[in-house]
């Protein structure tokens, strides 16, 4: 049943409904003061009402709020990011031509700005409203709680679902479940195709711009900033203007209770970058701080490793074919190349060095670093030969702390910020004691703690392990030599290890599995184990996923002879 | 583990509380308030579902924290009130809580103002399913009108020394005991442990002069199958029986039962007392049992009127010649190990050192026990010899001479 009376203003029967669920004219836009609780619910089933269109947009609500879109939304969450990468010293031409373009040709892609709304669309602005109505009668309508389950949920905003539902059996009125003008719709439609935005995906958004300009910034860096807060992620919805109301449904969108992951971030970027239709990225050449001879030699430092191994994973890259422009640029859409994690891959090339100069089998390395030990004593002149025991000694010490460190953040972490996150008015003064009670809390133990002040947010930094040459005790291995392991063959310089163990024998299917290799600690030697933990620590990766990218090299390296007839021990002689 | 380098609200949630719970085992109250600090945030979050909420981590912890820390009662009343904010199916554990620790600080007026308080809330539903918490309240409060009671009238009795007599002393006293007395009577009529309340109400029972009120309080109490077992119920009702003059044999009747669940308790020694002094042969058995069973225990080893008991007994059955079996069917579960426990060498040096009288008692007991020649008589009895002590002379020559009965005993 259309509502069919003549508007008082112009005499017009062009009704629209506005969020705060009052009918108003599209004529004239005279707001009645008729809301939708005098008129019977199948008016919404039946009729087909659109949302106020983007002209009259700015249109001042009652309270003080304006109407805004979800995009609109991420595109403020967006530039507040890239201002943030700009402080940290990105070029400034990456907000205004690169990501900036990113975006529109996002908004054009999935249908959202910058084209004309599909003839005949219609957006149903959606209201809560379970009071004695029957619900069940209308399969059409989805409920607010539908609504909440629908969509993944980051972290835990699903157990806020039986807040809300609580909520909402309370109150008789209609009251907007989405403080944003398409929240519901945004969650409710099968976005499958379109790519729907989320907050993961605006990182996803910086390291594609990141990647474009070739920025030194690797993936995980760019999460590790996030994390360390030096990147807007977390409640960046605080930093959205007063008049842009956030609540019920646009919390589920804008929300984050969880750190971002790698992978997810990771794929989300390739699928974006397909998406929109992207030509092959700018080439990654020697001289780009993302080819692995750079990465390596910026992970070698870091991991407080000679720096005469940078020769070794130079000739691995080489040898490998894994430093060529084809190899490492990316190609969006290709789907038969493997995506590249520079930093991962970076790291898996210093781990097989290791093992081709080490062998890493807990007993060879050990070897090794006795006779090392032996010439450094009676060899005081002339640099020390590097002694794997010691280093090992050294960083395990170092590493020990640094993850005690970062497992007591975890531990203190604070997801919460000063602005309030409400479902919906009624629970508003509830949500505010609850935040101010929060803060007496914090202020009256932070009293018992002592002067414990909570340290100021360190300075982002490109190391996390800093080791340094004027320290006299011997703990920086950056300038040791790697003679006592080398041999000159043939007028090369090779190994004295002959040996090699292969991670795997045979790769998996990794489309199949989502692994090219299955890593599980007791299978693997101890010191693999360590070198792993490494940098799984520092690129803030499970090993499994390094463990993968060292097979994958692995093969790269020995393909010739696996190609081969293999007998069925692995061991190889190089 | 698989997912160190993921996180989210929960998983950091969980993990601040294990830090938490390992600085408060390991008494670190700053750290874990540091910690605490950080966990509070939880409460923005619905927990609806979870079995133990942050709401009441928060209070229980909280609490912990502030008991063991210099903080001022002020900062810690202003927590509670907090507190109670926070959860209606608990609001009067928290009073409570909040009035324990009121009494610890010895703010007596500030607890009961806030049991006054607790009392008069009211919540629906609430109310009727916390009833139990809301009787322990009102028998605090009747508690603290017992101690005004108690105030009022020793004012009274000094007054009345004097020669003087206060009406309104004595009107404001009797005003206490009524208000106590209605709910002390309340409370103790629920199963449990309410030794404090049992025994202001039975102190003023007494006083008014109303013993039979009395004595049926404390029969209730220690004999009540449905309120769990109490020693100390029996102990009162002793204590209560004794004060009025009572005969032996049914002050004995109420020490029974303390013995078969305590039978380490120090009243053993007036039960074995009572028992050895009866005419009637199964008392005196009984008693046999209660003061060897007493010895059992370590706390009792250097317990010089245990001791004395026991010989005493020992003694009178060894000269009568009489049930030596009695001896003998105690003696056999532990000639295995109370030679070593009581008898060895060390202590004997250590007991003559220490205690004379002590190790008088003990060497008569380990003379008949464990003969002329065991280790402890032996010593003690020389070095008392030697020393020229009269009862020591006295005492070889009645162990020498009884010999014959260490021989049956041990046969």
């Amino acid at each position: 049943r259309d509502f069919n009376e003549r508007c008082p203003q112009c005499s017009e029967v062009n009704w629209g409904l506005t969020d705060g669920g009052r009918f108003y004219c599209r004529s004239c836009h005279n707001v009645t003061e008729r809301s939708r609780e005098v008129v019977n619910t199948d008016f919404i089933t039946n009729s087909r009402v659109q949302t106020i269109s983007k002209g009259s947009r700015k249109q001042e609500k009652n309270d003080g709020g304006c109407e805004w879109y979800i995009c609109e939304g991420f595109q403020l969450v967006l530039k507040k990011q890239v201002e943030a990468l700009e402080a940290l010293g990105v070029c400034p031409q990456m907000k205004d031509e690169i990501l900036c373009n990113f975006w529109r040709c996002y908004l054009q892609k999935s249908k959202q700005a910058y084209c004309k709304r599909p003839a005949g669309e219609t957006v149903k602005a959606l209201s809560v409203c379970e009071s004695s109505t029957d619900v069940d009668s209308d399969p059409e309508r989805p409920s607010l709680l539908h609504l909440l389950s629908l969509s993944e949920s980051e972290g835990d905003l699903q157990t806020d679902c039986s807040f809300v539902s609580s909520v909402s059996k309370v109150s008789e009125s209609t009251s907007v479940c989405s403080g944003s003008v398409d929240g519901s719709l945004y969650l409710m439609k099968n976005q499958k195709e379109k790519l729907r935005m989320t907050m993961p995906m605006t990182l996803s958004f910086c390291y594609m711009a990141l990647l474009w300009v070739r920025e030194p910034i690797t993936l995980s860096e760019l999460l590790r900033f996030v994390v360390e807060g030096h990147i807007p992620y977390l409640n960046v919805f605080q930093h959205f203007p007063e008049n842009m109301r956030l609540c019920g449904l646009d919390l589920k969108i804008f929300c984050v209770e969880s750190w971002p992951v790698y992978e997810e971030v990771f794929n989300k970027m390739h699928e974006l970058a397909a998406f929109l239709d992207l030509p092959r990225f700018p080439d990654i050449t020697e001289s780009c701080f993302l080819h692995p001879d750079m990465l390596c030699m910026k992970y070698l430092m870091e991991a407080n490793l000679p720096d005469e191994l940078h020769n070794w994973t130079c000739r691995v890259v080489k040898k490998t074919g894994i430093g060529e422009v084809d190899f490492l640029t990316l190609m969006p859409g290709n789907k038969s190349t493997r995506k590249v994690k520079y930093d991962v891959l970076a790291a898996a090339v210093i781990i097989v060095v290791l093992k081709l100069l080490f062998l890493l089998d807990d007993h060879y390395e050990w070897l090794l670093s006795g006779f090392a030990e032996e010439r450094n004593k009676n060899n005081t002149e002339g640099g020390p030969y590097f002694e794997f025991k010691k280093w090992y000694e050294v960083v395990k010490h170092s590493l020990d702390v640094e993850q005690k460190k970062l497992d007591e953040e975890r531990a203190k972490y604070l997801w919460r910020c000063e602005k309030p996150l409400f479902y919906s008015v009624k629970n508003k003064s509830k949500v505010l004691k609850r935040r101010q009670m929060v803060v007496n809390l914090q202020n009256q133990f932070g009293k018992l703690s002592g002067s414990v002040q909570r340290a100021e947010k360190p300075n982002p930094s490109s190391f996390q392990l800093r080791w340094s040459e004027e320290n006299t005790d011997g703990s920086c291995f950056h300038g040791h030599s790697l003679k006592g392991i080398l041999q000159e063959k043939h007028g090369l310089l090779t190994a004295m290890n002959p040996d090699y163990w292969l991670c795997t024998v045979k790769l998996c299917n990794e489309k199949l599995c989502g692994h090219l290799a299955h890593y599980r600690e007791v299978e693997f030697p101890q010191s693999y184990h360590f070198v792993l933990g490494l940098f799984s620590f520092l690129l803030r990766i499970q090993p499994s996923y390094i463990h993968d990218e060292v097979c994958m090299i692995e093969h790269k390296l020995f393909n010739k002879k696996l190609s081969k007839k293999l007998k069925y021990n692995r061991v190889l002689r190089k | 583990s698989s997912d160190e380098h993921k996180l989210n609200f929960r998983k950091s949630k969980e993990a601040c509380l294990s830090y938490i719970q390992d600085a408060l085992l390991q008494k670190q109250w700053k750290r874990a308030a540091e910690f605490l600090t950080c966990y509070v945030e939880s409460l923005e979050k619905d927990y609806s579902r979870e079995h133990i909420g942050p709401s009441e981590v928060i209070w229980r912890i909280g609490t912990e924290i502030f008991y063991h820390s210099q903080s001022s009662m002020k900062e810690f009343n202003y927590f509670m009130e907090q507190m109670k904010t926070l959860g209606v199916k608990r609001y009067l554990k928290v009073c409570l809580e909040h009035i324990f620790h009121l009494l610890c600080n010895g703010q007596i007026d500030e607890a009961y103002q806030n049991l006054s308080l607790a009392e008069s809330w009211r919540f629906g539903e609430q109310t009727a399913v916390q009833d139990k918490e809301m009787k322990l309240i009102q028998a605090y409060r009747g508690l603290l009108d017992y101690y005004s009671w108690s105030k009022q009238k020793n004012i009274l009795l000094e007054h009345g020394e004097d020669g003087f007599s206060d009406l309104a002393v004595e009107q404001e006293m009797h005003g206490y005991f009524r208000k106590a007395a209605v709910n002390l009577k309340e409370i103790i009529k629920i199963p449990g442990v309410w030794d404090i309340f049992v025994k202001c109400y039975v102190d003023l029972l007494e006083f008014y002069g109303d013993h039979n009120e009395a004595h049926q309080v404390l029969n209730e109490y220690a004999y009540n199958s449905k309120f769990p077992a109490n020693p100390n119920a029996h102990v009162y009702l002793y204590q209560f029986l004794k004060r009025q003059g009572e005969s032996k044999k049914t002050l004995i009747s109420a020490l029974k039962i303390l013995h078969d669940i305590v039978p380490s308790h120090e009243l053993m020694i007036d039960f074995n007392t009572m028992l050895q002094k009866s005419k009637k042969r199964k008392k005196r058995r009984m008693g046999l049992e209660v003061i060897f069973a007493a010895l059992d225990y370590a706390g009792w080893k250097e317990n010089a009127k245990a001791w004395s008991c026991l010989a005493r007994q020992v003694k009178q059955i060894v000269i009568s010649g009489k049930h030596l079996d009695w001896i003998k069917q105690e003696w056999s579960s532990r000639k295995d190990w109370w030679p070593a426990f009581h008898f060895s060498r060390y202590l004997a040096k250590r007991n003559w050192q220490e205690n004379k009288s002590l190790s008088y008692e003990k060497a008569l007991v380990a003379g008949i026990l464990l003969g002329k020649d065991c280790k402890y008589f032996k010593y003690v009895s020389h070095q008392g010899c030697k020393a020229q002590l009269k009862r020591f002379r006295m005492l070889k020559k009645f162990v020498n001479r009884h010999n014959p009965a260490y021989l049956r005993i041990s046969g």
